[in-house]
């Protein structure tokens, strides 16, 4: 059995909303992430797909600790991050890097190409983190192989990110993150601000690095057709939840969730024939704002299938077959929910929760 | 239905040329730009980052900021006259009214001082006479029910930052069609959104298209967006229209280099296989700076000649409305002549 190098469970990031000028109170709280669970393989990619505000980003900023978890427990190669003491943490984030969406915003417009891939070599050096320590020619030397490997050439070394194409930035990104042979990759909608030609090279270059260096990664897009092209299993999102996890192929073969088939069926395909034909389903409403405190399923406003009961019971992750899990009332096999009626879920929920 | 072709032409856009002067040099933003829309048809126009779409339908609509920009030839014929030519006067009886636009960044073009029925009111009444500032804000509550926002009656006092991305998208949609216009620019109309709220908006737009014959110009760059969406599409390359036909045979049959390596770089949800690799088109697109006169994707195209370094592609006509500016569809004698001439 294949041990997990990254362990999530019951991972909550709650922000603070405060009011007032200058006593800040704090007078409720964004439930970005709600209380996440799942695990990641080496050598595997696991995808995270969900929509806009759904909390990716801030669960792979917490899993990294650039957030202070509200809760839960994060266990990296076996050691529980949340609680590591700052030098532990250092060495751990050596292994964690991230790649983020927007190259344009993500780098230093101050900083020449070779100063941004070497500043995590350099900084780790310093701290003498780095077992043999690197020269100053060495890690020159590290940066050119590393431009070179991205697909940059080492002659635009001095040269600074507004010089370069949207594309080529993500390079200098991909670059910088890998400095350091990490063992896991956070990309954060890596692909997503680039042309549709160029997102293909950027997708190729990810899969080859993770062949070559036996990377990990987890891999946030809202594109489904690409989590599905580069996901070994894939994870769903919604107001700070997991919804379903499952191998990509069982997810997008069978979907089990109502709002994953929701997802799924909105996703535009590229065949004018395959779109004639195709039935979608369209969500009513918006995705509501993760700020109040939810008694039932996150989903229940905008679900075609949802039943009273699920207006005031969470539901928990259901198994159905090997690796596919789902949160949802339809795939309880202990009970039909179907004919239970408002009154009752009411008065079931009232005696829970006394 | 009659096939779209057959239709009433609405706008014939000819040779089209807008550059700007920069610091850099001119850039030819849109260099020669010609399609036809007819009444009721959605068509495409899609491309990369740059590649001239929004400045194209700023054309149009003649919004593009004097200087640095400047429409420097062409015509666009709507009603029978070049509204390129039209004073600024007679333009605004045009714009907004019967062409409108939903721009890009729906934040910038909602004022986020006013609320959402001052907005729409304003809008109202300045296209439609007479029409009573009462009348006007039901009207605008019966437009955003439309467009799906709940609670409209309500809601519609509201200001721009009280609603989402995609309600805020939706607003500009409602304002868009109040006037019912005869064209709708619809530019990158759902980028910014989730895939749900998008198919929601497309929804929209295509019943509303179909229910009213409003005809559509849809700029995207997703190619999934326009095969559910668009009866025809226009190709876009630096600032030029590399290829024109009909949806069906586009994906079918492309006969760009650029338009095939395109439809082939994007994964497929249906039918692609994971750990296959992708297609990709090697380089990264041209600066618009300063071009030469030959065809723009000639260092990224694998199957590039030496007429392609030297001089730009004629327009080849393949049958039933398909067009392609691309070299490998003209004859051996065409190419020997063009690589002469610019020899010279
Ligand atoms: N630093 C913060 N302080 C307060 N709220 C935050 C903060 N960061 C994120 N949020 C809120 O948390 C929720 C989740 O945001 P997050 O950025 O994680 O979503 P996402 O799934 O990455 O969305 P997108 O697809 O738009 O990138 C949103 O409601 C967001 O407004
Ligand atoms: N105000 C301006 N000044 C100078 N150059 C401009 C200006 N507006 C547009 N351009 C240039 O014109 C070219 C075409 O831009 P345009 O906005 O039409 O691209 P697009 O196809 O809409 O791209 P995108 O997909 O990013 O929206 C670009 O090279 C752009 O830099
Ligand atoms: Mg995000
Ligand atoms: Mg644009």
């Amino acid at each position: 059995m294949k041990q997990p190098i990254l362990q999530v469970r019951d991972l909550k990031q709650h922000f603070p909303v405060t009011s007032g000028m200058i006593l800040q109170r704090q007078v409720g709280s964004i439930r970005a992430v709600d209380g996440i669970s799942f695990d990641v393989y080496e050598g595997e990619t696991l995808g995270i797909v969900g929509e806009s505000g759904c909390g990716k980003s801030t669960a792979v900023r917490s899993i990294s600790q650039l957030y202070k978890p509200t809760g839960g427990s994060v266990i990296f190669n076996g050691i529980e991050l949340t609680t590591a003491d700052p030098r532990t943490m250092l060495a751990a984030r050596r292994d964690i890097q991230m790649i983020f969406q927007d190259p344009y915003a993500s780098l230093n417009p101050r900083m020449t190409v070779r100063s941004i891939i070497a500043e995590p070599l350099v900084i780790y050096n310093r701290r003498n983190l780095l077992d043999p320590p690197l020269s100053k020619l060495e890690i020159e030397h590290r940066v050119e192989e590393l431009m070179e490997r991205v697909g940059l050439s080492k002659v635009f070394k001095n040269r600074y990110p507004h010089e370069f194409s949207g594309g080529q930035r993500q390079r200098i990104g991909i670059a910088r993150a890998l400095a350091l042979n990490p063992k896991i990759i956070l990309a954060d909608e890596p692909v997503s601000a680039l042309d549709v030609s160029i997102q293909s090279q950027i997708l190729n270059l990810l899969s080859d690095l993770q062949k070559e260096f036996n990377l990990t990664y987890i891999f946030i897009a809202h594109d489904l057709a690409v989590i599905q092209h580069i996901s070994t299993r894939v994870a769903v999102m919604y107001l700070g939840k997991i919804v379903e996890i499952s191998e990509a192929v069982n997810l997008y073969d069978n979907p089990l969730h109502p709002y994953t088939t929701a997802l799924l069926s909105a996703a535009p395909i590229p065949d004018p024939v395959v779109e004639r034909n195709r039935q979608r389903i369209i969500l009513t409403g918006d995705v509501p704002s993760p700020d109040k405190e939810r008694f039932g399923c996150y989903f229940y406003d905008r679900c075609p299938k949802r039943m009273p009961w699920c207006s005031n019971h969470i539901p928990p992750m259901f198994k159905r077959g090997k690796n596919h899990e789902v949160a949802c009332w339809l795939y309880d096999e202990t009970r039909d929910y179907h004919d239970v009626s408002m009154e009752e879920a009411k008065a079931d929920a009232a005696k829970a929760s006394k | 239905m009659s096939p779209v072709n057959d239709r009433e032409v609405v706008l014939d856009v000819r040779n089209l040329q807008t550059y700007f002067k920069t610091d850099a040099g001119i850039v030819k933003a849109v260099d020669g730009v010609s399609f036809t829309l007819h009444k009721g048809q959605t068509l495409g126009i899609v491309g990369e980052s740059g590649s001239g779409k929004s400045v194209t339908n700023l054309s149009i609509m003649r919004l593009i900021p004097s200087p640095p920009g400047k429409v420097v030839g062409g015509e666009a014929i709507f009603e029978g006259t070049d509204i390129l030519a039209l004073e600024e006067k007679e333009m605004r009886t045009i714009r907004g009214n019967k062409i409108s636009m939903i721009f890009q960044d729906p934040m910038t073009s909602l004022n986020p001082f006013l609320r959402i029925s001052t907005q729409m009111i304003e809008t109202i009444r300045l296209h439609t006479k007479g029409i009573s500032k009462n009348e006007a804000l039901e009207r605008s509550i019966e437009m955003l029910k439309l467009v799906g926002i709940p609670s409209a009656k309500k809601r519609v006092h509201a200001y721009p930052h009280q609603f989402s991305g995609g309600m805020r998208q939706r607003v500009m949609i409602a304002m868009a069609l109040s006037c019912n216009a005869e064209i709708l620019i619809a530019d990158e109309p759902t980028t910014a959104l989730d895939v749900t709220i998008q198919a929601q908006i497309l929804d929209l737009i295509k019943n509303l298209s179909e229910k009213m014959g409003t005809s559509v110009i849809l700029i995207t760059h997703d190619l999934g967006v326009v095969a559910g969406m668009c009866d025809e599409v226009c190709v876009m390359y630096a600032g030029r229209i590399v290829e024109k036909a009909e949806t069906e045979k586009l994906y079918a049959f492309p006969a760009h280099p650029y338009t095939e390596g395109l439809i082939k770089s994007v994964p497929r949800m249906d039918t692609s296989k994971k750990g296959e690799r992708l297609y990709s088109i090697e380089g990264q697109p041209p600066n618009v700076i300063d071009l030469p006169p030959c065809c723009p994707f000639h260092p990224r195209c694998p199957k590039a000649m030496d007429v392609c370094r030297a001089s730009y592609a004629p327009i080849t006509d393949l049958g039933e409305g398909h067009e392609v500016a691309c070299w490998l569809y003209n004859s051996e004698e065409e190419k020997a002549v063009a690589l002469k001439e610019a020899q010279a």
